[in-house]
């Protein structure tokens, strides 16, 4: 009889914790500029060596280099750059205000806000996208979507449009393409397909964009989603953004060891790619080859997007409790503002001094907006929407016992 | 909602037919509405309820979908989002418990969470209910896990007149309605009696179905079976088995089909108890936490100095539904006989 030796239990762990420095070689790169780029119509199994490889633009002296170099006018890079900005100071802001009890709770995107901000500018109207919390670089690079609404939103104050129900972050606006945020994750991958099939049932040309982050690619409702896309061809793109952590788990222990979470994709039947999620011109020509990819029938394309979670997973979170403090310093990918800076700089679309001065412009439009949604109310002086709405919109019409129960709530 | 009144002629109908029938008129009359789940495009469903849909409206209108009733109801929330009408089929309502998350937290909830912003009407189809040696898998009646959830319509029609009436509702209500078909009614009134063969609902006058467009109105109960002496509660199969009991007890039971389970019509059951003093609250699905538990409560809450005897229950047994032991579980006529005995005596 064979004498076997006793089976041990894999357990992942990061190759950093607080105390020792974070070997970065378990992320593979790719060159920037090396990556081939496939026409829109390759087939999906032609795509499988894209889902290991990574793509990537801009090089290290901020070059923009290869074939995936978008043709993007200095202005349009410099709207982008400009709402990067944006979204970093506006997080940074909300966050203060959440210290000072203004707000209940805050989901900061800081190191990630190319991924939402290129990618939102290169849909087009029409098109839905069912984001997670850390995904508000959609709204805010859009001019249509006042920031004291916003403001009002994670103050849960009298203007919430939402009226209180949900928790700060979790914005719904219909009107620019963000659907309503769960807050239950993964969920929303399987409805941005079904939001694709619809599109295409109905013959219309509006494709869907589901976000997910590295850790909830665990949950079924994922590869249900992949299962859905493939099957109908769905005009969807499936963005998982991959910032290495899920509070205190390390993307490992979502099963990123040893494969990639593009590679999933591919398995299933998917158009697949892996992008430097912190290069804002690789974020741009992958989510624009992946959208005319979708918009012209040739179904939907998954994207794992390299990029590293600078702040705590949320307000209530404390990251120096499970990995190294510098670590986003440290981290291969940099940072998707100084990056984009740098290559407009590079090509002489851009100064210190233009920057300086955008970023000081941006923070006193941020405070203005502030101060103009706190004469709504904050969580502070108590002035939230009345009690009473919560019975509104459980159902379309409400029923009696409902009525009954805001009676006896006596408000 | 007003109870619109048939224009059509009448035709006989099976509950099977009857729902194939409401859910042709509404694909007729509305290109939003689009009919998929496991196995009912081209076969037409293991029940047959969609049978010929994908032949008359196309194979974008009525499709097969892969083996995921998250998926199915995940993609059918994102469907409802874009503004069309899914009505998707859940095999048997046993296997509806992978779509949990997203019929309690998304399709439940999107219309609060979002203050309006987006909605999820659709109608989630899944036969229920024992009686055809399904064995745990294939035989239960999950109604209190959605009842509990609000944000939902949960309806059970007992008949094919109000499968068709109520199925046409729920496709043109602005809500999410989960839509439970007690299969053993399917093809006829199955009273409990399973040694003796069931009248065909070609017999019967409830299957007489109006073949155009109709609806029976979401939030109101029937009064199937006026009497005086104790109100019965309940829907589904068991309104033909307390029907049964009745005849065969003699006592002049009232039987209110609920039919629209919650929200409930309240006022017709509260006149009911009130008349008769006495209540036997009859159910398929395990009795502890099942949605008796919550009529029980309610008619205590608005009847109780009416009341002349304890409510009775008479439900499944709390134990998983059996394959062998089918009839033992099975709440007969004879079980909801003895109850309404010992209500009328108190």
């Amino acid at each position: 009889m064979t004498v076997h030796p006793a089976l041990t239990l894999h357990v992942p762990e990061p190759t950093g914790r607080p105390g020792h420095k974070t070997d970065f070689s378990y992320l593979s790169t790719s060159p920037a500029g090396s990556v081939r780029r496939p026409p829109t119509d390759t087939p999906a199994a032609d795509t499988a060596d894209l889902a290991t490889s990574l793509v990537r633009v801009l090089d290290d002296e901020g070059k923009a280099v290869g074939p995936w170099v978008p043709a993007m006018h200095p202005e349009r890079l410099r709207r982008g750059l400009r709402a990067m900005m944006k979204t970093r100071i506006f997080d940074a802001r909300m966050l203060n205000a959440q210290r000072q009890k203004k707000l209940s709770f805050y989901m900061q995107c800081l190191g990630e806000e190319a991924i939402a901000v290129a990618h939102a500018m290169a849909l087009q109207d029409g098109d839905m996208c069912f984001p997670t919390y850390r995904q508000q670089g959609l709204l805010l690079s859009r001019d249509d979507i006042s920031l004291v609404e916003l403001i009002c939103q994670l103050m849960s104050n009298e203007r919430d449009p939402i009226k209180g129900r949900q928790l700060p972050v979790m914005y719904s606006y219909k009107r620019a393409g963000f659907f309503s945020i769960s807050g239950n994750l993964a969920t929303q991958v399987p409805q941005a397909v079904g939001w694709a099939m619809a599109s295409a049932i109905k013959g219309d040309t509006k494709i869907a964009s589901a976000w997910i982050g590295d850790g909830s690619t665990a949950e079924s409702d994922f590869h249900t989603a992949l299962t859905f896309a493939h099957v109908y061809h769905a005009p969807v793109i499936i963005n998982v953004v991959n910032n290495q952590w899920a509070i205190s788990t390390f993307q490992s222990i979502a099963g990123g060891e040893g494969t990639t979470f593009a590679q999933r994709g591919v398995g299933v039947g998917l158009a697949s790619l892996r992008v430097d999620g912190n290069d804002f011109l690789a974020v741009y020509a992958a989510s624009q080859w992946a959208a005319e990819r979708a918009r012209t029938n040739h179904g939907p394309t998954l994207i794992e997007w390299e990029t590293y979670r600078a702040g705590p997973h949320s307000t209530s979170d404390d990251p120096s409790k499970y990995r190294p403090a510098d670590d986003w310093q440290r981290f291969p990918l940099g940072d998707p503002i100084a990056r984009l800076k740098k290559h407009l700089i590079a090509i002489g679309e851009w100064t210190e001094a233009r920057h300086e001065h955008t970023h000081k412009e941006l923070e006193i439009e941020i405070i203005a907006a502030q101060k103009e949604a706190e004469r709504h109310g904050t969580l502070l002086d108590g002035r939230v929407p009345s009690a009473a709405t919560i019975f509104d919109d459980v159902y379309h019409e409400m029923p009696e016992h409902l009525r009954r129960q805001r009676q006896q709530m006596g408000v | 909602m007003a109870d619109k009144k048939p224009e059509s002629k009448t035709v006989p109908m099976t509950m099977i037919q009857a729902l194939r029938s409401g859910l042709d008129v509404m694909m007729g009359r509305d290109d939003n509405v689009i009919v998929y789940g496991e196995d009912v495009g081209y076969f037409g469903g293991v029940f047959r309820v969609t049978e010929g849909l994908q032949a008359k409206y196309g194979k974008t209108r009525c499709f097969d979908a892969p083996i995921s009733e998250s998926g199915i109801v995940g993609t059918a929330i994102g469907m409802a989002a874009y503004g069309l009408k899914p009505v998707v089929e859940i095999q048997f309502a046993d296997y509806f418990y992978p779509a949990t998350d997203q019929i309690v937290s998304e399709a439940a909830r999107l219309r609060h969470r979002s203050a309006g912003d987006f909605t999820a009407s659709m109608t989630i189809r899944m036969p229920c209910g024992g009686g055809i040696y399904g064995g745990q898998t294939h035989s239960q009646s999950p109604e209190a896990f959605f009842t509990h959830v609000c944000g939902l319509r949960t309806v059970m029609p007992s008949n094919p007149y109000d499968a068709k009436g109520l199925l046409i509702a729920s496709i043109e209500c602005d809500d999410p309605v989960i839509f439970l078909e007690p299969k053993r009614l399917y093809n006829g009134p199955f009273d409990g009696h399973h040694d003796k063969p069931v009248v065909p609902w070609s017999k019967h006058d409830m299957g007489k179905v109006p073949e155009g467009y109709f609806k029976v109105p979401l939030d109101k109960a029937a009064v199937f079976r006026p009497g005086k002496a104790v109100t019965v509660l309940t829907y589904g199969t068991m309104v033909w088995v307390a029907e049964a009991a009745a005849r065969e007890s003699g006592i002049d039971a009232e039987i209110i089909d609920l039919r629209s389970i919650w929200p409930l019509d309240l006022d017709t059951i509260v006149d009911s108890v009130k008349k008769t003093g006495c209540c036997v609250v009859v159910h398929e699905a395990t009795r502890t936490s099942g949605f008796g538990a919550e009529l029980v409560a309610l008619v205590q809450e608005h009847c109780f100095y009416h009341l002349e005897a304890p409510i009775e229950r008479v439900t499944g047994w709390d134990t998983p539904y059996p394959h062998a032991q089918e009839w033992a579980y099975f709440p007969g006529p004879s079980r909801v006989a003895e109850a309404l005995k010992r209500a009328v005596e108190g």
